[in-house]
């Protein structure tokens, strides 16, 4: 940004937005890549919560690493099974992820009280360091976004991806392995979720059961995917929108803090927003199919 | 010199046959294919043509048979199986992303990749070097599908075949989607493929390009093979035997004798809308009248105006002797004016629902133009039709198009109307239940309706009209007889300013000479 606007911003604001931003980044890349394929992610909320819980309660006992991996194989369990259900049981996504959802909340509720374990001193690095006036929490949204941009825009899985989501029957007929390709943009959803979640536990210190829903990742992250200019029913847009989506979602949510502006107020202006840019996109796409 | 006679048999299907759920869709079917061959399929709708295709793609996995390629056993279960031992499909509907590339879609499913990267250089170039082998210079491998003509659409559907080095290549009614012209191209297209030695199997309902492409044609029936034999030794009539089990001379019901023809039911003078300019038409009972002409010259556009659909704009109309321009369906439906489109699917039916609801949706929602008739009456109705469905429950979608036909026409017949207006009433409708929808027409005409047809089709136009208005750019170009040749239409349809045509009805000269003469496109198949 080259222009300085008087107070909003300056450097420790900026870098605010962007911070705010990371989990719910880490999520929106994710939800990316399932919204290509024409599929959905309605678990990543809980996903979340159970991920912060697993973390800080296993590297209390044990070491960071293992904690890292205990989260990330729940995130690849939990989207293998929202995979396979989707593509094997042939439960609409909506449907099939609204479940697991149900399950991982019971999970949560059952077994968790309220914040449990504790991360170690040296995990907080990644919450809160900085490398000169960068918080690293940042450098993992850009890695993970880098990635999944490189995965959907030039490797054949991610064709795959967009054939999948633009016509699932024209990709079948063109020997893509179609499953397959939906299984794995939920895995990889999962895992972009399951960052999200240690990014989490990092700040928070702790697991909690709220990590995840508090903040409405579910359709908070599709909000910024759809946003970003993907295409509800897959097939188009990318993560370079989705980030974008996330800085508008995060610049509004900045500005209104500032602002001091009404709650209320501040969710319908969010609201308009998102109504606003799709129906443009809409209007776009006539216009071209005209 | 490419060998279009090869004598050596390169892919052999061998007593497939499929049922699906319990029902026996193909019964030992065999087919043999030489590398530059064209040997193209045939059969009504239903017969099995689409299915063996599939099957022979990978995309339905026989329950017996086998498929052999270069001496080779093959079972598919996937088409990338069937499409790696280079057997490629181009179906009906195209199997494209219209939001991709060209290059994006030729190499869907194997994309040439570079470090673990695709390689979008390699696999552009490669796309335009195919493009340029084939002539098409017009389209660029960075084109997106959706800014492309249906035309250009299926020439990057062959190029997405032949980028996988396909041996074999299906060809699901290709020209259907075509203009003219655009067919000729293909026609071209289809020769050079196989003289580079490819074996083309060419499904197709038009008999013509039956016997200007292939070397042999194999004729499927119900399921089952009935012939396969050379192109040059047969005839379109023996096609067509083979085909419906029957012949077909006696296949337009005599047309109305003068003193049939009664009052006026529709009167337009000085009709006008944004596509049709000066239309004076007058429709009688009991009688047919055919309106030809070019695509886009407004013979749809007529239809929809007379129906309010897309209304008159300038004019007056009158309605059984009361004026009246509709300006909504609704008020045409009220004042008896029924129109059966030529999108059934989308515009006819309420395909998830039933027969019986679908007979009942206009009477259901105009109530005041005729009650919903009775259980008893809606039976006869579809009697009349001649409707062969398994019961009045059966949802529309799994009908045949014939019989979904049917259930269009009973729609409006519940409704008791006196004009009825028919644009491309057998479309999509297999040989059989197109003469089964002639005849009723005929007999809908001899009790008294006005009968209007709208048809692409020149021999059933001639073949049903008393008489004929050719339309050309959005007026009515002249009126011709009953009985007037192809020519006579044509050139009316094609000059703009034509003769001073002659006029009135005159009696009805013999029937019509035995109207197939393998032009004729019968059908396209419906969903397996």
């Amino acid at each position: 940004m080259a222009a300085r606007g008087g107070d909003f911003l300056t450097l420790t604001n900026v870098v605010g937005i962007l911070q705010n931003s990371v989990a719910l980044g880490l999520v929106a890349v994710g939800q990316t890549a399932v919204i290509l394929t024409g599929s959905l992610d309605l678990s990543v909320a809980y996903l979340i919560s159970l991920g912060t819980l697993v973390a800080a309660t296993t590297m209390e006992d044990g070491s960071v690493v293992t904690g890292v991996l205990a989260v990330l194989a729940l995130s690849a369990a939990v989207g293998l099974a929202n995979g396979l259900i989707v593509t094997g049981l042939k439960v609409n996504a909506f449907i099939a992820t609204l479940g697991t959802a149900f399950i991982l909340r019971g999970w949560i509720e059952e077994n968790y009280t309220g914040p449990a374990g504790q991360v170690p001193a040296s995990f907080q690095h990644l919450g809160y360091d900085r490398v000169g006036p960068i918080p690293v929490s940042l450098f993992l949204l850009l890695a993970v976004a880098a990635a999944l941009w490189v995965v959907t825009r030039r490797t054949r899985f991610g064709h795959h991806l967009y054939a999948t989501g633009g016509d699932e029957h024209a990709a079948r007929l063109s020997g893509v392995r179609t499953r397959r390709t939906v299984i794995a943009a939920h895995v990889l959803c999962s895992l972009c979720v399951g960052a999200a979640a240690l990014f989490l536990a990092s700040r928070l210190g702790a697991g909690a059961p709220w990590a995840g829903t508090e903040a409405r990742y579910d359709l908070e992250s599709i909000a910024a995917v759809v946003l970003g200019g993907t295409v509800l029913a897959g097939g188009r847009g990318g993560v370079a929108g989705t980030l974008g989506g996330v800085l508008v979602l995060a610049v509004l949510d900045s500005v209104f803090n500032q602002l001091g502006v009404d709650p209320f107020f501040k969710n319908v202006v969010r609201g308009v927003v998102i109504i606003a840019a799709v129906a443009l996109y809409a209007r776009r796409g006539a216009r071209r199919s005209a | 010199m490419h060998a279009k006679q090869a004598t050596h048999t390169m892919l052999a299907m061998h007593g497939v046959s499929k049922s699906f759920l319990g029902v026996r869709v193909l019964h030992g079917v065999s087919l043999d294919l030489a590398a530059g061959e064209v040997h193209a399929l045939v059969g009504e709708n239903g017969a099995g043509k689409s299915t063996l295709m599939k099957i022979l793609a990978g995309e339905h996995v026989p329950d017996a048979g086998t498929i052999t390629l270069d001496g080779r056993n093959h079972s598919f279960s996937h088409p990338a199986q069937a499409q790696a031992a280079g057997i490629g499909i181009i179906h009906q509907e195209f199997a494209l992303l219209e939001h991709r590339t060209v290059a994006e879609n030729v190499f869907l499913g194997r994309e040439p990749t570079r470090y673990g990267l695709v390689d979008r250089r390699a696999m552009e170039e490669q796309a335009a070097q195919l493009l340029t082998e084939l002539g098409e210079l017009d389209i660029g491998p960075r084109s997106y599908v959706r800014d492309l003509s249906v035309a250009r659409q299926q020439t990057v559907e062959i190029v997405k075949a032949l980028a996988s080095e396909v041996r074999v290549l299906v060809m699901d009614e290709p020209t259907a989607p075509l203009a003219d012209h655009e067919a000729g191209l293909l026609h071209a297209l289809v020769r050079r493929l196989a003289a580079r030695g490819l074996g083309i199997l060419y499904i197709s309902h038009r008999l013509r390009e039956v016997f200007e492409l292939s070397q042999r044609v194999t004729v499927l029936k119900d399921g089952r093979h009935v012939t396969t034999v050379r192109t040059k030794d047969t005839s379109a009539d023996g096609i067509v035997r083979a085909m419906v089990g029957r012949e077909l001379s006696a296949y337009y019901p005599p047309r109305a004798r003068p003193e049939e023809v009664g009052e006026t039911r529709l009167t337009v003078r000085g009709g006008g809308n944004a596509r049709l300019r000066g239309i004076d038409l007058t429709l009688r009972a009991g009688e047919v009248t055919g309106i030809a002409g070019l695509q886009g010259s407004g013979r749809t556009s007529l239809a929809r105006a007379l129906f309010g659909a897309a209304p008159f704009t300038t004019g007056t109309m009158t309605v059984g002797g009361a004026p009246l321009r509709p300006g909504t369906p609704r008020q045409a439906i009220r004042a008896g004016i029924a129109l059966v489109t030529e999108d059934r699917k989308a515009e006819g039916l309420a395909l998830r629902q039933s027969v019986r609801d679908n007979t009942l949706l206009v009477t259901r929602a105009v109530p005041d133009r005729e009650r919903p008739p009775a259980a008893r009456e809606l039976t006869a109705l579809l009697g009349k039709v001649r409707l062969h469905a398994r019961g009045e429950d059966q949802e529309a979608r799994y009908l045949s198009g014939g019989n979904q036909q049917k259930v269009v026409i009973a729609k409006w017949l519940a409704a008791r109307p006196r004009v009825l207006l028919f644009d491309e009433p057998t479309r999509g409708v297999d040989v059989g239940a197109k003469a089964a929808i002639h005849t009723l027409v005929r007999d809908l005409a001899k009790e008294g309706l006005a009968v209007l047809i709208v048809s692409s089709e020149l021999p059933e136009l001639i073949g049903m009209s008393d008489r004929i208005l050719v339309m050309a750019e959005g007026r009515i170009a002249g009126e011709l007889p009953a009985g007037a040749s192809e020519e006579d239409v044509m050139r009316l349809a094609t000059t703009s300013d034509g003769p001073e045509p002659p006029r009135g009805t005159d009696p009805p000269p013999p029937p019509a000479p035995a109207a197939r003469e393998g032009s004729a496109p019968i059908a396209q198949e419906g969903a397996a």
